[in-house]
């Protein structure tokens, strides 16, 4: 009782609504997250701060697009792709979108199944999710290919300012190091579930502690940022 | 320790009165395993991902510009990123607590955000006063 009254879900002591129940929360004894698991909670406020590197990221690639004097390359056109003879605009990236979404639906339905300890489904639906992660991963480095041939570097390329590469290598890159740490642990988490980890409560080699099934829903939170990062790249930088 | 607290509330009702049992139950049932929702909700949700991704695709597809465009663009966006919230990190049934710890804070942004658009309208205008090319 002791040890689970930190890492699980305790009953929730009952507040107030709205404000008054969001101030008592934060100046009781303890803890503020009244019915949130640390684990839970530290991914939360991890993600935060990852949101403000994203805004970073995204805020010089404005401050660059706007300030310069120089055109800036028209995305429509540079990730544009001939497929069967036709032309069609942006289909590379609106590809990756899709399969990000489905990677995150998937991922959802893990979670569900986790909290129903349906062993085999969260695993094979994690796994599902890690492969979408890996094909996107793959098309960024084929679009990455592609730029690069066709002459795009940080610091030039062949249709307008010069910031267009350094912006799009440092955003899609970072934005693609989150979705290959994904895989990873999507992989690492989906293999504990199939071996029954968390039914058996085997203790992590690394921090001796008992895992649950709510480790499926940390990992997502972590998955359905990537993705929700993606959706802020993809207006900002691919459509705007 | 949850399934204890059902098990407890489920055997012994004799111990409770009828209403506080209830709630009891009804509470640990909710908390007992974390969050539960039908699959269905996150298939509507999925489908609507997509609509909106096709949407905000269609808008470069037909080449809209101006503020049309851009209002699109952000109002596609923000639908997409409140319903990724909301639904899949399951933020709407949170305790407002940590909703509001969390999306509170990157709202903040935004100030950043208009600081960033004045100093780059002013390095846009030193540029073109003083370094832009005579044509």
């Amino acid at each position: 009782m002791a040890e689970t009254a930190l890492t699980d879900h305790g009953e929730p002591a009952a507040r107030a609504a709205g404000w008054r129940g969001i101030a008592a929360d934060w100046s009781s004894d303890q803890r503020a997250f009244k019915n949130v698991s640390w684990g839970k909670a530290m991914m939360w406020i991890f993600l935060l701060s990852d949101t403000f590197i994203f805004s970073c990221f995204l805020l010089s690639y404005m401050t660059a697009r706007m300030s310069t004097t120089v055109p800036w390359p028209n995305p429509s056109e540079v990730f544009a792709l001939n497929i069967g003879g036709t032309h069609i605009p942006l289909i590379l990236i609106a590809i990756m979108t899709f399969i990000l979404i489905s990677s995150s639906g998937t991922m959802a339905m893990a979670v569900n199944f986790g909290y129903r300890r349906d062993r085999v489904k969260t695993a094979t639906l994690m796994l599902v999710t890690a492969a979408f992660g890996a094909t996107f991963v793959g098309m960024q480095a084929f679009e990455w290919t592609k730029l690069i041939m066709e002459g795009v570097r940080p610091w030039e390329n062949p249709w307008g300012a010069a910031q267009f590469g350094s912006s799009f290598f440092m955003i899609t890159g970072f934005h693609g190091t989150h979705v290959t740490i994904g895989v990873i642990f999507l992989i690492a988490i989906a293999r504990k579930v199939w071996r029954g980890d968390f039914d058996v409560e085997r203790r992590g080699f690394f921090t001796s502690r008992k895992g649950h099934y709510e480790i499926v829903e940390i990992t997502g939170l972590y998955w359905h940022f990537v993705d929700l990062v993606w959706v802020f790249i993809f207006a900002f930088f691919y459509l705007w | 320790m949850t399934n204890v607290a059902v098990d407890l509330g489920a055997q012994q009702p004799s111990l409770h009165t009828h209403k506080h049992d209830a709630a009891a139950v009804a509470a640990a049932a909710r908390h007992a395993e974390g969050q539960q929702h039908p699959i269905k909700l996150y298939l509507v949700v999925w489908g609507w991902l997509f609509v909106l991704s096709t949407c905000s695709y269609l808008v470069d597809y037909f080449g809209l510009h101006g503020y049309l465009r851009w209002s699109l663009i952000l109002l596609f966006m923000v639908l997409k990123a409140g319903l990724i919230v909301a639904v899949f990190m399951h933020m709407a049934w949170e305790r407002l607590a940590l909703a509001y710890a969390i999306l509170l804070p990157p709202v903040l942004v935004l100030v950043f955000v208009a600081i960033m658009v004045f100093e780059s309208e002013y390095t846009h205008l030193i540029r073109v006063l003083f370094f832009a090319s005579p044509t």
